[in-house]
């Protein structure tokens, strides 16, 4: 049976490309950038043409506005952390949305421990962010305030350009996280007004490993991680040359494809989502309109996402994902289900579905039918 | 296939449970757990004479709360009720060939749930005298 990967979001499969442009770097065996020598000079070279290129993906001012990163992970922690710590006159507060990753409110929640207050921004029942509430909520005090571009888990686009210029008014710093969002939907940093962003490799084809973080001109951040001073002082630490070619090349190739191939998902997950809706008691999760247009979510009444998950792929050998409990470290549902107001036993049977480029029309019709198939056994073995 | 750490006996009794269902006019009902949890499981027995003569179930909950389920009513079926009454959380966990840590405690209700459909039909039974 054909196998079908439906979980883009989680991890995506290296764009041949990709592997291919950035492969020469790992077998040349370039130089260290920092290196003075001609073969540090290429290094740097290879490292400065795949910050242009990222650069270009997001229209950011210049290509010295990009700093790479281990990971998005990171990038997120040096974007809150390292603007908060080094901007604290502005104020001892920061601010996030409900529904933001988990390694954006980790680094708030720590920054509280030191002191900080923090305020978590309520979405509305469809994922978008309480304008009203952001309004309250960000105040002359707060320093750093981060609102995804778009969220993971349930696909929603929140309106960035409005929530900047909310931000603006009280003087804060709006950072962005845009893993899920980059290379999906266009991004252009300056008309939306954003001030940091961070992208991953690994969610544009490119090599896992390396993430960057765009950080406006002039904003002033302090490093998390000291040392030897690369990427400008703000992140120390030999830089992946192989991962850095890579993202480079993927952002490049997302710049270039972005257009046509989310038209092409967007069908597909049009042509799902009308399907799955028509199974009694699912309901779509996030947003209807404004979502990303990889992006198909779902929950089920009186099953269990878990049991969801092993039933596709192992009778069907389809790949999806869920925000139930079962799944997660914490034993606890998913943060982004409850914060738009699902009960417990409701975020316990979601599943989500993320397209890419090995997806097409043709695979919908099995898709369709194991997740029928799927919910229909788990149904009857459900007491519900 | 290898999916978050779940036996291969885990995986066949998830994929192909063994008596599903309920029963009715059951002997002994139990009912564990709670959907807010994610765990859900009732327990529907059968009884001749002490022995288990028939068992069923129904789960809301994970791969692992339908493997326990089931593999809780092959152990039963055919037994004594006493001697159905102590088997353990663990003994479901060791004959479906271990459980993940995190999986041991939430999604083992299994055994419970058969103890507490015994405890009803130890109930019943003292009321009929």
């Amino acid at each position: 049976m054909e196998r079908i990967y439906l979980d883009h979001a989680s991890s995506m499969p290296i764009d041949p490309r990709v592997l291919e442009f950035a492969e020469r770097y790992l077998k040349a065996g370039f130089g260290n950038p920092s290196s003075l020598h001609s073969a540090g000079l290429a290094a740097r070279r290879v490292m400065e043409e795949a910050r242009k290129k990222i650069a270009e993906l997001i229209n950011a001012e210049n290509e010295t506005c990009i700093i790479f990163t281990s990971s998005a992970t990171e990038a997120n922690n040096l974007a809150i952390k390292g603007t908060a710590l080094r901007n604290i006159e502005k104020g001892q507060k920061v601010a996030a949305s409900a529904i933001e990753h988990i390694s954006v409110l980790n680094p708030m929640k720590e920054l509280q421990k030191s002191g900080f207050q923090l305020s978590i921004i309520p979405v509305d029942s469809t994922g978008m962010v309480d304008m009203e509430k952001l309004k309250e909520m960000v105040t002359n005090n707060t320093s750093v305030t981060s609102i995804m571009y778009a969220n993971n888990e349930i696909g929603t686009i929140e309106p960035i350009k409005a929530i900047s210029e909310i931000v603006h008014e009280k003087s804060a710093f709006l950072h962005v996280d845009a893993t899920a969002a980059a290379g999906r939907i266009p991004i252009n940093v300056q008309n939306d007004g954003i001030d940091l962003l961070t992208l991953s490799s690994n969610d544009l084809y490119g090599p896992q490993g390396t993430g960057a973080l765009y950080i406006k001109p002039r904003l002033r951040l302090q490093p998390i991680l000291p040392g030897g001073g690369q990427e400008r002082g703000l992140r120390s630490g030999t830089e992946n040359l192989f991962a850095i070619a890579g993202m480079g090349e993927a952002a490049m190739i997302a710049g270039k494809e972005m257009a046509q191939e989310s038209n092409r998902l967007k069908a597909i997950r049009d042509k799902l989502i009308e399907e799955i809706l028509k199974i009694d008691e699912a309901y779509l999760t996030g947003h209807p309109i404004q979502r990303l247009p990889h992006h198909a979510s779902f929950r089920f009444s009186r099953i269990e996402g878990e049991s969801i998950l092993l039933n596709m792929d192992t009778m069907y050998h389809i790949q999806v994902s869920t925000g139930s409990a079962c799944t997660s470290r914490t034993l606890e549902p998913s943060h982004v289900l409850l914060a738009i107001g699902l009960k417990h036993e409701e975020a316990h049977g979601s599943m989500v579905m993320t397209l890419g480029r090995s997806n097409s029309m043709e695979q919908i019709p099995m898709v369709i039918k194991a997740v029928k198939g799927t919910v229909q056994r788990l149904r009857e073995l459900s007491p519900l | 296939m290898e999916q978050i750490g779940y036996s291969k006996k885990v995986m066949e009794h998830f994929m192909n449970p063994k008596n599903v269902g309920a029963i009715e006019n059951p002997d002994g009902y139990g009912k564990v757990g709670n959907p807010v949890c994610g765990d859900l499981m009732e327990m529907f027995i059968k009884v001749k004479d002490d022995i288990i003569t028939n068992i069923k179930f129904r789960t809301f909950g994970c791969g692992s709360a339908i493997a326990t389920s089931s593999m809780v009513t092959e152990l039963a079926k055919g037994k004594h009720v006493d001697e159905a009454f102590n088997i353990t959380r663990g003994d479901v966990a060791s004959e479906l060939d271990g459980l993940p840590p995190r999986k041991m405690h939430c999604s083992n209700l299994a055994a419970d749930a058969l103890q507490a459909a015994i405890k009803d039909y130890k109930t019943k039974k003292a009321k009929r005298g």
